[in-house]
């Protein structure tokens, strides 16, 4: 037998899987798609108190537009989001990252809510939340909490969620969705993590001009880098080689990637500069087509 | 809401290609060990036991998902289809008879998990391209056959669905 023993609950309403979230705190952990977690638990690199199961809670798969925003359910599946149409309509920059996590077999299992709280650092739904300005609702037995995604992400595997409280939807304000999208990455093999990614949403007036926009880059630091002073300098203006050199510079002035197995430092840089570009170009060509 | 203390087993019920099975085991019991050892199915092949290589992939409830990163107790209920309950009547399944003919396996090890995944793609709406399948087959690790013997298999199946 693989992973260590723990208790196992398997809760089916919201109230009964807060108040368990409550009375075990630290001790439990709570399993979603198992597609990250389950490995951990193989290799006993965790060996938890208690599993709280919370694939019971069918009210927590849905994706809706109401109120302004995209919502989705925290238990709906990668692969069920992958297919969506409603996704594809209204925020097709999802869909186009979704393909890029592991393979059609883990997204069958993988929720959208467990690839946020995993939190890696090179992860597609976090980048692409990310670039939408997305926010999260947690949920305690106390209160509910909703956070920019922007502030969710506090370093490499580590969100800003408290043991006793439950990721339960993610919102993107339909506002926040702007016509010209890409989303590149680059791997070893399809399916891979990425080395490097980048997701990018801008929108252009009459006469070519980018009037606003935003630039997600993954694997370049702990958490998800979101370059707002590189898209300022497009502002106004019409995107020339030049300017968006400039523009990365910027973006990735700051960046501290690190070296490791699948990459160096440098060549995560450059990779980077390579990839933002490419982003930035189809995200514009895009947003001349649906202006 | 079910509880299952650490020493304590849980009683699973399930259908495994077609055949209700029930058995009690231990909430950390993964599925592939599951249907190997409680089952004596095993078809179902375990590589990595991390999710990596695919080798372990069945379908629950129609989806092919990796039987390793499933505990035992969170199949139950549903409707499981290995490898073994592909052929029908004696008779290979028309994968499993492309596969002899294109070459597509030599030691086998990887084989029941692409044909489970395969399935799936089979059962489609539209009919999958050769690229399509190549998405697919990236779940699955093969050390021997280069994967070309393996997409015109699934191809070929496809094909003469198709027509
Ligand atoms: C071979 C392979 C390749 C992969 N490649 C990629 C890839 O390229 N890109 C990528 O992004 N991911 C990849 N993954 C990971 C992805 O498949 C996982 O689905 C995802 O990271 C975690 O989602 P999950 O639902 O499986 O969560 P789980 O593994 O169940 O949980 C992950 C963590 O989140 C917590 N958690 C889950 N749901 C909630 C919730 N609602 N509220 C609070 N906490 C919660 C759990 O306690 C746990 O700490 C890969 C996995 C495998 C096996
Ligand atoms: S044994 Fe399950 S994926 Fe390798
Ligand atoms: S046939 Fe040997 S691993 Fe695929």
């Amino acid at each position: 037998m693989k992973p260590a023993p723990f208790d196992y609950y398997r809760p089916s309403t919201l109230e009964e899987t807060l108040q368990l979230l409550t009375e075990f705190e630290e001790e439990a952990k709570i399993i979603a798609g198992g597609q990250s977690f389950i490995p951990i638990l193989n290799m006993r690199l965790s060996e938890p108190g208690v599993l709280v199961d919370i694939n019971q809670l069918s009210d927590l798969e849905y994706i809706t537009v109401e109120d302004g925003y995209l919502k989705i359910g925290a238990l709906t599946r990668q692969r069920t989001l992958e297919l969506s149409s409603l996704v594809q309509q209204h925020v097709p920059l999802l869909s186009e990252a979704l393909p890029f996590i592991g393979h059609l077999q883990t997204r069958n299992r993988g929720t959208v809510g467990g690839s946020l709280v995993h939190a890696d650092p090179s992860a597609e739904i976090p980048l692409a939340l990310s670039v939408l300005n997305a926010e999260v609702v947690l949920r305690s037995t106390e209160e509910i909490r909703t956070v920019e995604i922007g502030d969710f992400f506090l370093t490499y595997l580590t969100a800003n969620i408290l043991p006793h409280e439950l990721l339960t939807e993610i919102r993107i304000p339909s506002a926040n969705i702007l016509p010209g999208y890409a989303f590149v990455e680059f791997s070893r093999r399809h399916g891979d993590f990425a080395i490097v990614a980048v997701a990018s949403q801008l929108a252009a007036d009459q006469d070519g001009r980018i009037h606003s926009g935003r630039l997600a880059l993954g694997g370049i630091d702990a958490v998800p880098v979101v370059a707002d002073d590189a898209i300022n300098i497009l502002i106004g203006r019409q995107p020339t080689d030049e300017l968006i050199n400039q523009a990365l510079e910027l973006a990735l002035e700051d960046a501290d990637p690190d070296d490791d197995l699948h990459a160096s430092r440098e060549y995560r840089l450059q990779l980077a500069r390579v990839l933002a570009k490419r982003a930035l170009l189809t995200a514009y060509e895009r947003a001349l087509k649906r202006r | 809401m079910d509880k299952v203390l650490r020493d304590e087993k849980m009683v699973v019920r399930v259908s495994i290609n077609g055949t209700v099975v029930e058995d009690t085991v231990e909430p950390r019991k993964l599925l592939s060990d599951f249907l190997r050892e409680n089952c004596g199915l095993t078809g179902t092949h375990v590589g990595c036991e991390h999710g990596v290589c695919g080798a372990c992939t069945v379908r629950v409830n129609g989806k092919a998902i990796r039987s390793c990163l499933m505990f035992a107790v969170q199949a139950d209920g549903s409707e499981i289809v290995t490898v073994e309950g592909l052929a029908a009547e004696g008779r290979m399944h028309p994968l499993q008879q492309a596969f002899s003919e294109c070459h597509a396996l030599q030691c086998g090890f990887c084989t029941p998990g692409i044909l489970m995944s395969s399935v799936e793609l089979l059962e489609q709406a539209h009919v999958p391209d050769r690229h399509e399948i190549i998405e697919m087959l990236s779940g699955h690790l093969c050390r021997c056959t280069g994967y070309k013997g393996i997409v015109d298999a699934i191809e070929k199946v496809v094909g003469d669905k198709s027509q």
